[in-house]
Order: C-alpha cells, then structure tokens, then sequence
C-alpha cells in the first residue's frame, strides 16, 4: 500500500491535488472532488488508476440511481421464470444475485480504484445510505445471508458538481480537494501532454487569448481545459497564423456555446 | 498545542468534529504531512475543509495560529465594498442635486409639513416650488424631481417617493394570466431535492417491490406499497408591490403563478413588502386590511432550511433602506429596513434576490440602493436565464 501517486503522463495535477490523493490512499477514505467543469475531475480517477496500476471500477450516478444499485441485484424474476421450467440451480438464490459497481470492487481479489461519478445527481438520501458500505467496505445480502466484505479495501474517488448539497455525515468521512481552474503556466503543461508537438508561438497567442476570453465581463459559460483542447485541434487543422488569433479569435464556437457569449465576444473584439 | 488549534478553528465558525480530528493525528502519525508546515497545511485542509467556499476562511485561521502574527480582522464588509466600488458618479451627482437646493429632510418632517401643507392648499397645482402637485420641487406630488419625496397618486418617474401616499391600485398577482410562464416553470423545477422519506398519507405502488415479492411468492401476487419520492423544498417568496414595482407587474405575476403552478414544492409561502421589507409583510398585494402579518413572527414561524426569494427592484429613498421607520399613525420609530434584510439574510443560509431592473453598469443617486443590495445578496436578473442561475445558487449553501 505504500504507493504513492505522482501524476501520470496522461494527467497533470497540482502538489495539493497529488497530496491530498495520497492522504486518501493511505488513510483509505474516500476523496471527494469538486471543481470547475472541464478541470479533470473524472480524469482522475484514471489518471490514479494508471498510476498505480489497478483496475478502475466506475459507477455513473444518475437522478434515479439508489444506493441499493451498487450494491446487489436480487433477479427474482428470473428465478421464478426458471422455477417453472424447472431448470437446475434454482434453490440456488446466490445465482440470482448480481453484484453491483460497489459490490464489484469489494469482491475484486486486487485493489481497485472505484470512482463514483457525479454523487449529486441522486437522491437526498443517497449519500448516507452508502455511509456504512464506504466506511466498514462491508454489506450484508439477507437473501443468502452472506456478507460481502472488501477483500482489499478499494481506492474510492467520488466527483460532484455541487448541484447538491451533501451531508454533513457524508462529508465527515471524506477528505476533500477542490480542484481550482489551472494557472497558464500549469495550463501550458497540460496542453503538452494532450499535443506531441505544437509550436511555442501558437501555444503563447492561444493561451493568451483563452485566458483573456475567461476574464471577459458577462461570460457565463467559460470555456473549459477540454474546449481549450478542441480549440488547439481546431487551429492546427486550420492552419491558422498565431498572430491572428488574439486579434480575431477564429474559430470562437469551439470555445463559447452560448450565443450570448458570442455575442459579448464579438462586441469586445471590436 | 493542537488542540489549541482544533478550538480555535471551531471558534472561527469552521465545523470541525471528533472524528475528524482523531484522522488528522491518524494521518500525521503517519506522518502525511511530511513534516514540512505546507505538507501539515495540504493535509489539514484536506481533512477538515469540506467546501471550496471555506478554503478562505481555513487559510485566515492558519495564518492566524501558524504565523504567530496578531491577527488584524478583516475590513469591514461596507468598507471593503466602497474601496472595491469607488462611487465618484454617486457623489457628484447628489452634490449637484444639492447645489440646486433641495433640503435634506427625514421622513417624519415631509410628512409633518404635507400635513400642514395639505391643510393649506385649497386648489390643484402644477410645476412650482411650494405646493403639492405634478411636476414640481417640493418634496410632494408626482413626476418630481425632489430626491427625497413622498408620491401623491400618479406614476413614478424617478423612483424615489419614499412612500406612495395616495390610492393604491394594485395589480393582483393572482388573476389568470394568458402569458407562457413554462420557462419560469422549467427554472423552477430545478429546485428539488427529491426523497423517499417526506412523509405522506398516500402510498404508492411500488413496482419493483411486487415483483420482487410476487416472485418470491412462487408468482402468487403480493402487492407492496411504498412512500412517494417527493420534493422536500420549502420557499419562502417575497414580492414588492406597488410604486416602482408596478411597471413589472406582469413580469411578477408571471413568477408568481410559475410558482404557485409548479406545485412539486413541500411548502411554499408568499408575502407582499412595499419597496423594503420592515416592521409588516402582507398576504396580499394590496398590503392593507387583515392579511397584515409581522415580520418578526415569519422570521419565527419558518426556520433555515427554508429557500427564501425576495423579488423587487431594489429601488427607494436610500433613508429607507438605512435610516430607522417612522411610523407616522404611532408615530415610532422601528428598525431600518436594512436590519431587516440582514435579519433575513443571517437565518436563510439559502436566499437570493431577483430584480426585474438589470443591474447599472455604474452606481447613479437614482439606483444607490440597488447597487448596495446588489453586494450584500445574491442577485439575478428576473427572466428565465436569471431564474435558473438564482435556482442553482439556492440549491447550495455560498
């Protein structure tokens, strides 16, 4: 367990976010992420996975999804379909059981990374209904009366887009990091790691350019690391000339997806 | 000397538990902090901090204990506000209102000399600079141009009588409106936080649960029963009425039925203020007769998980807003309308105000106290887009 995570060459994170992952990992609690869409956030669950050379078990939370979904599925159905054709195993109730995301990572003989994505999207409920699961990595299955406990305690990663508010008790039991929107220069080296080869100058005029559209007044959705990716793309496709592009911000639909945006950069541009 | 540190990180309003401090000496025993302050700062932040908004804070009470320097405080939040915003237009502009000599007069005496005024005027009077009428400088009438005045009937050009004196026709928000109010609907909607254990009379089938039982049941049908996901969103709304208010009137009802309509919330309650919420909030837009509540009691009667919305221009007499109520029938005087609002904002962790007036691009006399509300509460334009992003913010505590 003594591992410790240092980015990988896929994923630049800040001295903080490497932190407190390693405060996470050795602790064995689970990290909460939050931050600015577009700053990485589900990137790092498989940024640490890679890292540490686990397996990545990723369970997408959605506004239906309930706790009990991670856990187990009881297929009752399916049994008694196959009661009346008198199929064999049927007294069998652990072939109905399916095990979910949760369920998955405990029953895994390896330590995995297990990211819960999005948590803000269920329920009120949902968070403290997995406070015993994430604390003693344990469940219990009345139907066959079998406690599924973490072989291996898993490294669990949890996003939020702070839709929601979440528990207090929830909270208690987290170690937390905000990811903060990356700096130029941190930026610069984010962008090496998605292009091969890019030249300095157009790196320069295009970060320049970026950085000054996210500060323009009434913007309300600013572009992100991953639109700024698009844009790179975009311009070398282009061929565009570096000098243009803080004087007339081609290709601006890639960055802004609102007209109103769009509109307000025209009128600043002018 | 750590637990030095733990109270006085609790005493600066920072919810630091047991359990979470028993992790951090787990952690430091294992020695995560590096032995380094910055590692010790990254692992205590990481553990004790659990929202972005209190980073801020969590950094002034390490500096506070680590640095060994006495802490200063912190500019006050006005102070902060005038520095970061210097008005110079607000300024010059009441210097210029004063150079043409328009007294500075309190509430209590315009309505002492109306009243005496009143006594004296026999006949309808027009533009002048004595009696009440249209047009004119004296502090009373309508379509003015005194600063500081109370509105007798009429239209308000300037927005700043600082009482509407005459007859109040008001606009009923409750009467049907053709108008397409599914935007707002829509924006409302995102104000939920469903859970399956509001409590509720009525059950629902549960579909999952009577096939899980029937099956079990080797097919015979057992049916179960279940509590219904339910929003367990409780709002407060608060709407001005009347005097500048009445040119938004559609865009209020609008809101109004949208939120009426949208009948998924818990609770949702609605008071009627004139311009600033003070000593009295009324059930009804014509904010007169029996539907008179006292604030106080709202303040008592609907606790902190309640959303409040305070929809209103934000425009009045900056006395108003600052300067303590006189009230002319008992003649008292009670709080400013500004405590109240501080009242509200201090109890109502989620609370945002929605103004059917842009925010102006730079202070002017005549929207000083839009500017100065617009620091202290969250604010959002009135329309869908404005709606949505005052949703978000209410669904999350800043």
């Amino acid at each position: 367990m003594e591992q410790t995570f240092t980015g990988s060459r896929q994923y630049v994170a800040s001295d903080e976010l490497l932190s407190a992952v390693n405060i996470a990992v050795t602790l064995q609690k689970p990290l909460l992420i939050k931050g600015e869409p577009g700053t990485g956030k589900t990137m790092l669950a498989q940024a640490v996975s890679e890292a540490l050379g686990k397996r990545l078990i990723i369970w997408n939370v959605k506004s239906t999804t309930k706790a009990q979904d991670g856990l187990y599925v009881y297929d009752v159905v399916q049994r008694l379909y196959d009661s009346q054709f008198g199929n064999e195993g049927v007294d069998n109730i652990a072939k109905y059981i399916k095990l979910g995301k949760l369920g998955e990572a405990f029953q895994s003989e390896e330590q995995v990374v297990l990211l819960i994505d999005e948590i803000d999207k269920a329920d009120l409920e949902f968070p403290n209904d997995l406070l015993w699961e994430l604390d003693q990595m344990e469940f219990y299955i009345p139907e066959t009366k079998e406690t599924i406990r973490a072989k291996q305690r898993p490294i669990v990663i949890i996003t939020s887009n702070a839709e929601k508010e979440l528990p207090d008790a929830f909270l208690r039991r987290c170690v937390f990091h905000y990811i903060e929107f990356p700096e130029q220069e941190q930026m610069e080296k984010i962008i090496r790691v998605h292009f091969d080869h890019l030249e300095d100058d157009l790196v320069r005029q295009a970060l320049a350019a970026f950085y000054w559209v996210r500060e323009l007044r009434g913007i309300e959705k600013k572009p992100s690391t991953s639109e700024l990716v698009d844009w790179l793309r975009a311009m070398v496709a282009g061929g565009i000339d570096p000098a243009r592009i803080q004087s007339e911000i081609p290709f601006a639909g890639v960055l802004l997806k609102k007209d109103k945006d769009l509109q307000n950069l025209r009128k600043a541009l002018r | 000397m750590f637990a030095a540190f733990f109270y006085l990180l609790r005493s600066r309003g920072l919810n630091v538990s047991l359990n979470e401090w028993l992790t951090l000496l787990e952690a430091m025993e294992k020695g995560l902090h590096h032995s380094t302050l910055t590692g010790f700062y990254q692992l205590c932040r990481a553990i004790i901090v659990k929202n972005e908004t209190e980073y801020d804070r969590f950094d002034q009470v390490f500096l506070e204990f680590f640095k060994d320097v006495p802490f200063q405080g912190e500019l006050p939040e006005e102070l902060l506000d005038w520095l970061n915003h210097p008005s110079d237009d607000l300024r010059l502009t009441i210097e210029k209102l004063r150079a043409e000599d328009f007294p500075e007069q309190s509430l209590e005496q315009l309505l002492y000399l109306l009243e005496k005024r009143l006594q004296e005027q026999k006949e309808e009077h027009n533009g002048g600079h004595y009696w009440v009428g249209t047009q004119g400088h004296t502090p009373w009438g309508n379509g003015g141009w005194s600063p500081h005045g109370i509105r007798i009937g009429g239209q308000s050009r300037h927005h700043t009588a600082m009482l509407v004196a005459g007859e109040r026709k008001f606009r009923d928000f409750r009467k049907d409106n053709k108008l397409d109010t599914r935007q707002f609907q829509m924006a409302f909607r995102l104000l939920r936080q469903l859970s399956v254990q509001a409590e509720s009379a009525e059950k629902e089938l549960d579909i999952d649960g009577t096939i899980h039982d029937t099956c079990e049941n080797g097919g015979l049908l057992k049916v179960q029963y279940k509590n219904p996901r339910k929003n367990t969103v409780k709002v407060l709304l608060l709407m001005d009425s009347g005097g500048s208010m009445d040119y938004y009137s559609g865009l209020c009802s609008m809101l109004f039925q949208a939120a009426t309509k949208s009948n998924h919330f818990k609770k949702l309650h609605t008071y009627y203020f004139h311009n600033c919420i003070s000593m009295n909030l009324y059930e009804t837009p014509q904010m007169w007769g029996p539907g008179e509540v006292p604030t106080e009691w709202v303040l008592q009667n609907y606790d902190s998980s309640y959303k409040v919305i305070i929809v209103g221009d934000a425009a009045m007499d900056p006395a108003e807003l600052r300067e303590p109520t006189y009230h002319w029938s008992t003649r008292s005087y009670s709080p400013s309308g500004l405590e109240w609002l501080e009242r509200f904002r201090k109890q109502y962790p989620y609370l945002i105000w929605l103004n059917p007036e842009p925010m102006p691009a730079k202070p002017s006399y005549w929207s000083q106290t839009h500017w100065q509300l617009g620091q202290i509460f969250h604010m959002y334009d009135l329309s869908a887009e404005g709606l949505e992003a005052g949703m978000k913010q209410l669904m999350v505590r800043k």
